[in-house]
């Protein structure tokens, strides 16, 4: 109970100290609190069209404006962060699994399974990652789950890596030999020496990658790969909007390119606050 | 009476990874064996005891070897070769990967040289001194918790202290930690690898005299490895000065230092500096220690640095040899060898 309201006590002293750490995590609030209740606030229906009220520039009733079927772009807007968080979070808590487990087990452990997690890693960098994505997607089918497991492939690499250096620095830490003495065996070793030591340092991984992720799959919306059009989503929102764009309306693409903007922005920020929240070093 | 350590011909190799140019990596892989790959002899056939309630010092230069001989007293590494018996059984024959669940883990413990780096930073002084209370006498509760209370205070650590991290902590009780962790599990051996090491002068000796004061009071032994020359003369009973995984001589603390019989030793001593400017005749090593990597079993591994190096140093080992009172050392030329 004491170690809670510390970490409580202490995540409110690394945001007071750090005013953009502050503003990530207010940013972040918002999105998953959009995320959750979204499509139950939205003024409009996203997905009703209304052609009189095409391509209206923003104004009081459309904040956003609309689109080429009068859409509101704003409850789009709104309603696809849910689609796209979820996306990302999906896929980073899946490649967190998979690659932090394999990479600190191969750390740990060396040989064989060091050289196949290795090779594993090895094998999907030497694909162009966007392409590998696109190729998953392709290859599986087109829908979100696999958007969802090509962006935690793609992502896996980075992950197993970081987490086998932090694990092999540690292999002969003092105190994984002090641990030994106190009659560990290599599981509980690796479950409660090492996991938590590496924990944090994957947990920035994780934030930077979500805003990664996200972009990976509005990319793969916006070249048509996933998510399929009347679906309110940012990637193919802006690429919807990407053609009206030389004739003067640009917030139909603005606006959904701003979403994405502020969510991949708050994500990378974020990462640094967490680290300052999950070491103990830096607790006073 | 058996003591209750005894190491017999104790080795520790480790192989080295080929280096060099690769035409010499050729010939070696065709003219060698596979399994006569390049090895470090770490520890080289190292033989000595410790009975019930003695204090033997180790010492010797950095990479001499203390660290792996160490580490496979407390079967943290499998030997090579020899065996460790403990009171009646030999550890050595049980692998290191599953000694850790063994029942006479708890008997021998270690108190590391760096506290600091020797306590998971994510546990709390109490997690760190309950984990091996837990899984080796498996307490839990009220019984552990009073368990950990005891060590702390034996080791004279406030029960305040025991909610921090060890960030939080200062050096002096960042050791007692690591020596509260040690003993709690009332070990029989407790081997000390530079415990005082990473601590200011003022700070080491209250260490020591807590280390002395523990040692009468649980009856424990001490493998007590340092470089600090007067501390070992204060504290042991007895002495190993080891060179390049070889034991050069053995015996009671003060006769070894008062009267050193193996170059080495001498100038190790003479190496101490004191006040007074008093001391052995100046005793200087030049060069480099040789190579651990492969070295030869026929010439005496202070060839080259001795002041006395001779013929018979090239050409025959000189092995660990009785001298008189209850000494042993390893030279041709010492006084009291034959």
């Amino acid at each position: 109970m004491t170690a809670l309201a510390g970490t409580v006590r202490h995540a409110r002293y690394v945001i007071g100290e750090n005013p953009v750490t502050g503003l990530a995590f207010a940013l972040f609030v918002l999105i998953v609190f959009v995320a959750l209740v979204g499509p139950y606030i939205v003024p409009i229906d996203p997905l009703a069209s209304d052609t009189v009220e095409a391509l209206k520039s923003p104004s009081l009733r459309h904040w956003f404006g609309t689109d080429q079927l009068g859409r509101d772009i704003f409850s789009r807007v709104v309603v696809a962060t849910r689609l796209d968080f979820g996306i990302a979070v999906w896929s980073v808590v899946l490649v967190f699994v998979m690659g932090g487990l394999a990479g600190v087990a191969a750390g740990f452990f060396g040989g064989w399974i060091d050289r196949i997690v290795g090779r594993v890693a090895d094998t999907i960098m030497a694909f162009p990652l966007f392409v590998l994505a696109m190729g998953i997607v392709a290859a599986l089918g087109n829908t979100v789950t696999n958007i969802v497991i090509a962006t935690a492939i793609v992502n896996f690499p980075l992950y197993a890596r970081v987490a086998r250096a932090e694990a092999n620095v540690r292999r002969e830490a003092g105190f994984v030999e002090a641990a030994r003495l106190s009659g560990n065996g290599d599981v509980r070793i690796l479950a409660f020496q090492i996991l938590p030591n590496v924990f944090p340092i994957l947990v920035v991984q994780m934030s930077l990658t979500m805003g990664y992720a996200i972009l990976n799959a509005a990319g793969l919306s916006f070249i048509g790969l996933g998510v399929r059009p009347p679906d309110a989503e940012w990637g193919i929102m802006v690429a919807e909007g990407a053609a009206f764009m030389v004739s003067g309306e640009w917030w139909i693409a603005f606006f959904p390119g701003l979403a994405l903007m502020v969510a991949v922005f708050c994500f990378n920020l974020l990462g640094d606050g967490l680290r300052d929240i999950v070491d103990p070093r830096r607790r006073t | 009476m058996t003591p209750l350590l005894d190491v017999a011909e104790l080795s520790k190799r480790f192989p080295v990874a080929a280096s060099g140019s690769t035409l010499k990596n050729l010939r070696r892989r065709f003219t060698r064996a596979a399994d006569e790959q390049s090895q470090v002899h770490a520890v080289d056939d190292v033989s000595f005891t410790i009975a019930k309630g003695e204090t033997v010092g180790l010492v010797g230069e950095s990479g001499c070897g203390k660290s792996t001989l160490v580490r496979a007293l407390t079967r943290l590494l499998d030997p090579t070769a020899g065996s460790i018996r403990f009171s009646t059984r030999d550890l050595s024959l049980v692998p290191a990967r599953d000694f850790a669940k063994d029942r006479d883990r708890g008997r021998i413990q270690m108190v590391f040289q760096d506290a600091g780096e020797s306590i998971n930073p994510r546990f709390t002084a109490f997690d760190a001194i309950a984990d091996p209370v837990r899984r080796l006498k498996h307490l839990s509760g009220l019984a552990l918790v009073e368990t950990v209370d005891k060590a702390a205070r034996q080791c004279g650590l406030p029960t305040e202290l025991l909610g921090r991290y060890p960030h939080q902590l200062s050096g002096g009780q960042r050791a007692r930690v690591g020596i509260a962790r040690a003993i709690a599990v009332e070990p029989e051996l407790l081997v000390l690898d530079e415990p005082t090491a990473a601590l200011d002068v003022s700070v080491q000796v209250v260490i020591l005299k807590l280390l002395a004061r523990l040692k009468t009071e649980l009856g424990m032994s001490y493998l007590f490895v340092s470089h600090d020359l007067s501390v070992v003369r204060l504290l042991c009973d007895r002495v190993l000065v080891m060179y390049l995984g070889k034991i050069v001589e053995a015996g009671p603390a003060r006769a070894v230092f008062d009267y050193p019989l193996h170059p080495y030793t001498r100038a190790l001593v003479a190496a101490v500096p004191r006040l007074d400017g008093i001391g052995l005749a100046k005793l200087r090593l030049s060069g480099e220690p040789m190579s651990p990597i492969d070295p030869d079993p026929n010439v005496c591994r202070f060839y080259g640095r001795c002041p006395r190096g001779a013929d018979i140093c090239r050409t025959q080992m000189p092995p660990l040899r009785r001298a008189a009172e209850g000494r042993e050392v390893a030279c041709h030329f010492a006084a009291g060898g034959a």
